[in-house]
């Protein structure tokens, strides 16, 4: 069985120091996002067009899936379709085999991370070297990135040091990431000029022009595709947009949202490939057609994987990706991931203090937090939650329904907490853990509220 | 059925009614009343750098005084540059040494300090990304305010690829420190024509 996120999580806060850290960090990323969109006076308005755009398309998306093939295919690209992960390794596998490639590089792409491509490859005995400078560091490392777009978040520089000393026999105990990132840079453009077969992403994919386009910053994706005979990208079918000006949204909201830069580096067109390459594209659907059809949960797929929600989200910040042990972790993870595989990801949408805040920085305005809370009702109704949170549920939604009966229940509690404070602050309570439990208040908000409430109003 | 049709069958019966799309009107869209400025000055913000020049000799001068220096360049721009189906055919070994890449941009954009350059400019796909630095030609009126701008300006399906090319490569992957020339170029300088 899966560990838990939970039991993860706190083993991730015993080293107090890191998880500050972790949590400074990622805040200051946030913040890097409001300065970029404040930055702009149509932020909003931005955000609204990216969320219409993306709604508009999966209203259509059989028919933009159709028009972008029809074009892809026009301009030169081979185009594959896959049910599942296993499909769409399959589908790799073979290109390598048929070409009898042996060098192989990777750009990031979460979707390769989702079908486990890397293993599946590894087990027939092919290597795939991973470019992105935090991808090689955790490949080095053999972890699983714990941020979509910062995969390597939860290292500190000396075990960057450390791991590059080992493999790249760096200099033992020099932090200096300019150092580092050179080392990484020799390391890395040796195996570019060699690769055979470049894989990489998908940000965008153009249902007008059958083009796609591949966002970095480190240029990776491009050394790799532009050397390589044969160029594999791969994405999720949600990635269509409509017309090449819906670009324009999407790359201002990209960026900023991401890590508070107006535009990543690169932002690369692919339509063709070039004279003697062989471009392939696999569209893989593992799960999203299912998700389609949820209606509480369908708008997960307008996800542009800026990785906003991550950086703001207070559990994730301070429980590190690794606790979710999923391709795609944080609030938006949390809720893609239970469509995958329910029983094995029901902890999941609990991992939330449900605070909104994903939903307030989402470029693409997902209702996160309120499909979390949706989740948490489906998985209770289907019996994966476990008890505690079955029955905490149960009794909250009954005390919720009965108005005066809650407001005894809270009476009560807060005359308990005082008269017996060792009753909440005990080990059984997993609120307590890692917490002082705080003095319960002499009286109810709404017992407040009806003494002051009206007075103040005048 | 095949693996196409299951996915655009299961697609078809679970996405919901239509909806339009949005009417992007761009009144309220940022503008700059400088816009050579806001280029500048977003441009260096993210580690470019940026040059107001008279007219396109200087940048031709540069590129002399490269080749006399017997510095490894590629020039795509000016009438003496080497043929393009050289440049073209150079491998990735090859292109790994060119110190510095001479590529004419289309169009620049204000708000985010980005050029587009068009595959036929480039030459070779891979120059602008492998080459140790880079430089970009563009001429002041093609600096537009926004992206919604720069689309209007481009078509990206007209080639086979393009790109926009904001600054020098850089990653923060280490402890989210900055460096700059992570697999890409080490500088990128854009010339401004005036
Ligand atoms: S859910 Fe929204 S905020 Fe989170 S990664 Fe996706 S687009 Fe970004």
């Amino acid at each position: 069985m899966k560990i838990s996120h939970a039991a993860l999580a706190e083993k991730f806060i015993a080293d107090e120091p890191r998880t500050d850290w972790h949590d400074d960090t990622l805040w200051f990323v946030r913040e890097k996002r409001d300065k970029a969109a404040h930055g702009l006076p149509e932020w909003e308005q931005l955000r609204e067009w990216g969320s219409q755009i993306k709604d508009h398309t999966l209203s259509n998306l059989s028919n933009y899936l159709k028009e972008f093939e029809e074009k892809a295919k026009a301009n030169g690209i081979i185009v594959h379709w896959a049910g599942d992960g296993d499909e769409h390794n399959k589908i790799i596998h073979t290109i390598i085999q048929k070409h009898k490639i042996q060098k192989i590089v990777k750009s990031k792409s979460m979707l390769t991370e989702e079908c486990h491509l890397n293993d599946y490859l590894q087990e027939k005995g092919i290597e795939v070297v991973d470019t992105d400078l935090g991808e090689r560091i955790v490949q080095f490392r053999k972890e699983a990135p714990s941020h979509i777009v910062l995969p390597a978040i939860h290292l500190k520089r000396e075990d960057v040091s450390e791991t590059f000393h080992e493999h790249l026999q760096t200099e033992k105990g020099n932090n200096d990431p300019q150092y580092l990132t050179e080392a990484a840079r020799q390391h890395l453009r040796d195996k570019f000029v060699q690769s055979e077969l470049a894989i990489t992403g998908v940000n965008f994919a153009v249902a007008e022009t059958g083009g796609f386009v591949v966002c970095t910053n480190e240029g990776n994706a491009d050394m790799g595709a532009h050397t390589a005979a044969v160029h594999i990208a791969c994405m999720g079918f949600e990635k269509i947009i409509p017309k090449a000006e819906h670009l324009a949204v999407f790359l201002r909201l990209l960026a900023r949202s991401a890590t508070g830069q107006p535009i990543t580096t690169y932002s690369s067109h692919f339509h063709k490939p070039r004279p003697g390459q062989e471009m392939h594209l696999v569209i893989v659907d593992n799960g999203r057609s299912k998700q389609l059809g949820r209606e509480d949960f369908r708008n997960s797929l307008k996800c542009i994987r800026c990785a906003a929600c991550f950086n703001t989200c207070p559990v994730y910040r301070r429980s590190g990706g690794h606790s979710y042990q999923t391709a795609v972790a944080g609030p938006i993870g949390s809720i893609l991931s239970p469509n995958l595989d329910m029983k094995a990801n029901a902890d999941l949408p609990f991992a939330s203090t449900l605070c909104g805040s994903c939903t307030n920085v989402c470029p693409v305005k997902i209702n996160i937090h309120e499909q979390l809370w949706k989740w948490r009702q489906v998985i209770v109704a289907e019996g994966y939650a476990d008890s505690t949170k079955t029955i905490g549920m149960k009794t909250m939604a009954y005390l919720f329904s009965k108005p005066s009966l809650y407001r005894f229940a809270g009476k009560m509690g807060r005359r308990m907490m005082k008269a017996f404070p060792f009753m909440t602050n005990n080990k059984f309570n997993v609120w307590y853990k890692q917490r002082e439990m705080p003095k319960p208040p002499k009286e109810s908000f709404r017992e407040w509220y009806l003494k002051n409430g009206k007075i103040n109003r005048k | 059925m095949s693996v196409r049709e299951n996915i655009l069958n299961a697609i078809a019966t679970n996405q919901p009614t239509l909806v339009p799309l949005p009417v992007l009107n761009r009144t309220a869209v940022i503008s700059y009343e400088d816009r050579y400025a806001q280029f500048k000055s977003v441009l260096e913000s993210i580690g470019g750098k940026t040059e107001l020049i008279l007219n396109i000799e200087i940048v031709i001068e540069k590129i002399r005084s490269d080749k006399a220096n017997d510095t490894f360049i590629i020039d795509t721009i000016s009438a003496e540059s080497i043929d393009t189906a050289d440049t073209i055919a150079l491998s990735a070994f090859e292109l790994e040494k060119v110190e510095r890449a001479y590529i004419k941009g289309t169009v620049a954009v204000a708000e985010n300090g980005a050029v587009w350059v068009y595959e036929s400019q480039m030459k070779n796909r891979l120059l602008p990304f492998i080459c140790q630095h880079l430089v970009l030609v563009i001429d002041k009126n093609d600096i537009v305010a926004t992206m919604h701008d720069a689309y209007d300006k481009i078509n990206v399906g007209s080639e086979g690829f393009g790109a926009f090319i904001a600054g020098p490569s850089k990653t923060a992957d280490i402890e989210q420190s900055l460096v700059i020339g992570a697999h890409g170029a080490r500088s990128t300088t854009v010339y401004v024509v005036e």
